[in-house]
């Protein structure tokens, strides 16, 4: 019955054209341009990062596994694809001490807490609250910046090594990784390491430096005069994006 | 000629004063600020935000793009056609790329390269639906302009940047790229293995990220556009074919757009930063590289997930505009409207999972081989749909041989010559024969590079008028039509027979090779042909540039076409219509209905106002 209305109210005379959602002279998702073009940049850069974690899967594939069922305790070797657990084990002020993907976990946490506080905002945004706006824009930006700096940590760590170093194939000890050089296993470990976080890390630095101006155009006022906080949404679908594709980068890199 | 217009005004007026869906129409009020607005020259004609400005700028670009790639082959036909003659008389051209008569042959390489470079970005993807996209998508679905007009006028500028710098690569001391427009590592990543490798293709990288950020910039904008602004009664099932192929072409450029995005970044840091992404094992001068655990096959499948639906980024638009101006010359409704939709999808869905068809020799698995060989075949099915309802249009239609017809026609042609070819390459046993001749060169080249080619000049002389307000010159057209015609036929059908015989492509000189020697005279001809039909273009480019300032005067709506942009002023301003937008009642194609008045019905006219050709369920909507 109600179906057969709507169809009715659509239905063209005449006179007049159909006016249904998808007629034309309207938004057909109920959505701005501007939000839509955000959806479809997101999908495009979806396409990027998947294209990054093919690559790390068939990279991957063609290197040997470690064999955990040989006996053998884990060793760091080119030979095979090193156990994250082995690699990412360390954890800022507690040296020596050995805790496995402890502090990536921690890293992930602040990201995901930084999505609560991202809703928060575009929430405070549909009540008009800028009060609220600014509190909850700076918890976002306030977390970003400590997932960059945990970053900056953790590749502080990867790069400068562990104590013992590995010995390379030429005999000496090597301590840590470079794009050339790897003392955790294959240098495309590596490689691939610096390039997928450093590329992820790039989004996050872009999201932050996003987030500070539109806290900027929020504190002047500029979305209170235009009457909506639409800005702070399209940042947001920004910003979750690169949480999501954190989930999967650490899927890849930590977890398997 | 148009003698239907004063309706067209009537009706608009009459519907506007009782429809208020208007009024939430933003955009209105934009355009109302802008005719108030005094423009000087750098707003109005280099940083314009208007999407018919900026549809020019591509277009001019994309022609200056056509004439260098065009003069490149014409230097490596002569090269191929007469190996043994010295080239002496090229060295004020080519300065020290001509070594004591001779072409450098790693230049050749280059040539080689940047023409196909040019020919598939710069001038079928950026100055094909760069033009008619921008030009044509707010113009044909009722819209002031593009969503975001400074995006797009970034997206122009991004392209005009990544095109300096390519230009710029071509006068480097070690040379422009020359690992193949494919830029397959290992070959492109070892400056050691060509000079081409060197800076050349460092720059080439830069300039292909800045052109894949243009692309990304107008393909939201195409998309968004589509999806938003269409005028009240524009449905998705009333847009002209034209708007289904860009729309669908900027979906595809979309997606795969970024992924060559990806594989270009990672190539970038294989060449300048050390890592190891597609190399492995190599042994070079004499000196084994760090390089282990990479793989190259990676690099082409990331490069041909973007290079397969790029061919269809290449020919979709042409398409969309063939089935447009064929139907309007034909006096008939397109043949099949909702199968050149339904097809139209079905080409870009498939687009994305063919893409190994060019990797049947890499060792990749026999069982994947036939796997994408299965697929592509598949791909036969639109094409041939498209097709038939193409033949089945001209059928018995009232056909007026205008030159944007006769291009169409053309295309139509080549298309069917190329696509059969086609079929035979998708056939992974029969491609292990074929793979890299000049069989292969031959189909592409009249599949897409030609048919493409007549996709972009019918569109140029059919949508002339509504560009500058003037017509092309039509005697020009035919000559350039018959000139252009005969002479890719000539150059591309004894291209077959060579790659049949087994002539690799890319080689610099065959007179190696005495299995070869027979074919001299061919190759003679290919080239003879090849630089005619070259210089055949000139009628063209003296045609378009004398026609904007001399052409014969168009009317509002020329060609009695159905679509709203000849409901638009003959030089629309920015806004497009002066007052409201027009509303839609009716699919684009119209022509010839029975009981009509006249043999078209524009899309803006309301059935009321056509009792006498109302079909019983129009009449019915009562």
């Amino acid at each position: 019955m109600a179906i057969s209305q709507a169809a009715t109210q659509h239905a063209a005379t005449l006179d007049t054209p159909r006016s249904g959602p998808w007629d034309g002279g309207n938004e057909p998702f109920k959505a701005s341009y501007g939000k839509l073009m955000m959806w479809f940049f997101l999908l495009s850069d979806a396409f990027t990062f998947a294209a990054f974690l093919t690559t790390y899967g068939l990279i991957r594939h063609r290197h040997a596994a470690f064999d955990a069922a040989s006996g053998k305790a884990f060793e760091f070797s080119s030979a095979y694809w090193p156990v994250p657990d082995k690699v990412f084990n360390s954890f800022p002020g507690l040296h020596g001490m050995d805790l496995p993907l402890a502090f990536v976990a921690l890293m992930t946490m602040i990201l995901i807490f930084s999505s609560v506080t991202m809703v928060l905002a575009v929430e405070a945004g549909h009540r008009m609250d800028k009060k609220d706006v600014q509190k909850w824009l700076l918890w976002t930006i306030l977390f970003g910046a400590t997932f960059l700096a945990s970053q900056a940590w953790e590749w502080t760590h990867f790069i400068t090594g562990t104590d013992e170093g590995t010995r390379m194939a030429d005999g000496t000890i090597f301590h840590g990784a470079n794009l050339t050089m790897n003392q955790y296993g294959p240098v495309l470990f590596a490689d691939l390491f610096f390039f997928i976080t450093g590329f992820h890390g790039m989004h996050v630095f872009s999201g932050v430096c996003f987030l500070v101006w539109i806290f900027i155009a929020t504190t002047n006022g500029t979305f209170e005069k235009r009457g909506h906080y639409e800005m702070v949404e399209k940042i947001g679908l920004y910003w979750h994006f690169v949480d999501l594709v954190w989930v999967f980068v650490f899927t890849f890199f930590y977890l398997v | 000629m148009a003698a239907n217009l004063p309706t067209h005004s009537n009706v608009q007026g009459g519907i506007g004063a009782t429809e208020p869906g208007l009024e939430h129409d933003e955009h209105l009020h934009h355009d109302e600020h802008h005719e108030h607005h005094e423009q000087n020259f750098l707003e109005k004609y280099v940083f314009s935000t208007d999407h018919k400005v900026i549809a020019k700028q591509f277009l001019i670009t994309g022609i200056f793009w056509a004439i260098l790639g065009g003069t490149l082959s014409s230097l490596f036909r002569l090269q191929l056609g007469w190996p043994e003659a010295t080239f002496e008389w090229l060295s004020p051209f080519l300065g020290k790329w001509i070594e004591a008569g001779k072409l450098n042959p790693e230049f050749y390489l280059a040539l080689v390269t940047m023409h196909g470079t040019i020919m598939v970005f710069f001038v079928l993807t950026a100055g094909l639906s760069g033009t008619f996209s921008n030009f044509l998508i707010p113009l044909q679905i009722g819209a002031r302009d593009m969503a975001s007009g400074f995006m797009n006028m970034l997206s122009y500028w991004f392209f005009f940047l990544s095109s300096v710098i390519m230009f710029v690569s071509l006068f480097i001391e070690t040379g422009p790229a020359a690992a193949g427009w494919t830029i397959y590592p290992p070959l492109s990543a070892l400056p050691q293995a060509i000079p081409g490798s060197g800076m050349g293709q460092t720059l080439w990288l830069v300039s292909m990220a800045l052109f894949i950020v243009s692309q990304l910039l107008g393909g939201v904008n195409y998309i968004t556009t589509v999806i938003n602004l269409r005028t009240r009664g524009m449905s998705m099932s009333k847009l002209p074919l034209t708007i289904w192929s860009f729309f669908l072409t900027a979906i595809l450029g979309l997606l795969s757009f970024p992924v060559l995005f990806s594989a270009a970044l990672l190539l970038i840091f294989d060449r300048s930063f050390g890592t190891s992404f597609f190399l492995s094992d190599i042994y070079i001068a004499g000196q084994a590289l760090h390089n282990v655990g990479g793989s190259p096959v990676l690099f082409q499948h990331l490069f041909w997930f973007l290079g397969h639906p790029e061919v269809y980024i290449v020919i979709m638009p042409a398409m969309g505009m063939v089935s447009e101006i064929l139907a309007t010359n034909a006096r008939k409704p397109i043949f099949g409207y909702r199968a050149m939709i339904g097809s139209l999808l079905g080409i870009s869905l498939l687009s994305f999972i063919v893409w190994a068809h060019h990797m049947f020799v890499t060792g990749m698995n026999p069982f994947l081989g036939s796997v994408f060989m299965f697929l592509t075949l598949i791909i036969a099915v639109p094409s041939a749909v498209k097709t038939f309802n193409w033949l089945a249009t001209l059928w018995r239609g009232n056909i007026r041989f205008t030159t944007a017809m006769l291009f169409s026609i053309g295309f139509v042609s080549l298309f069917i010559s190329g696509g059969l070819t086609g079929i035979i390459l998708g056939n992974a046993a029969l491609d292990i024969q074929m793979h890299n001749t000049y069989f292969v060169v031959a189909h592409f080249h009249l599949v897409m590079g030609s048919s493409a080619f007549f996709g972009l000049w019918a569109g140029v002389y059919h949508w002339f008028p509504k560009m500058f307000g003037r017509h092309m010159d039509e005697k020009l057209g035919y000559v350039h039509f018959w000139l252009t015609f005969i002479g890719v036929y000539l150059v591309f059908l004894p291209m077959h027979y060579v790659g049949i015989a087994g002539f690799p492509r890319r080689y610099y000189a065959w007179t190696g090779f005495d299995m070869f020697s027979q074919f001299a005279d061919l190759n003679k001809f290919i080239s003879l042909a090849a630089i005619l039909a070259f210089f055949a273009q000139f009628i063209f480019i003296f045609n378009f540039f004398y026609s904007i300032f001399r052409g014969r005067k168009s009317s509002q709506n020329p060609w009695n076409s159905t679509t709203l942009e000849w409901t638009a002023p003959i030089e629309p301003g920015h806004g497009n219509w002066p007052g409201e937008i027009p509303a839609v009642y009716r699919w684009p194609y119209d022509y010839s209905k029975p009981g009509a008045v006249e043999d078209f019905i524009p899309q803006n006219v309301p059935f009321s106002k056509t009792q006498s050709s109302n079909l019983p369920y129009e009449r019915d909507m009562e």
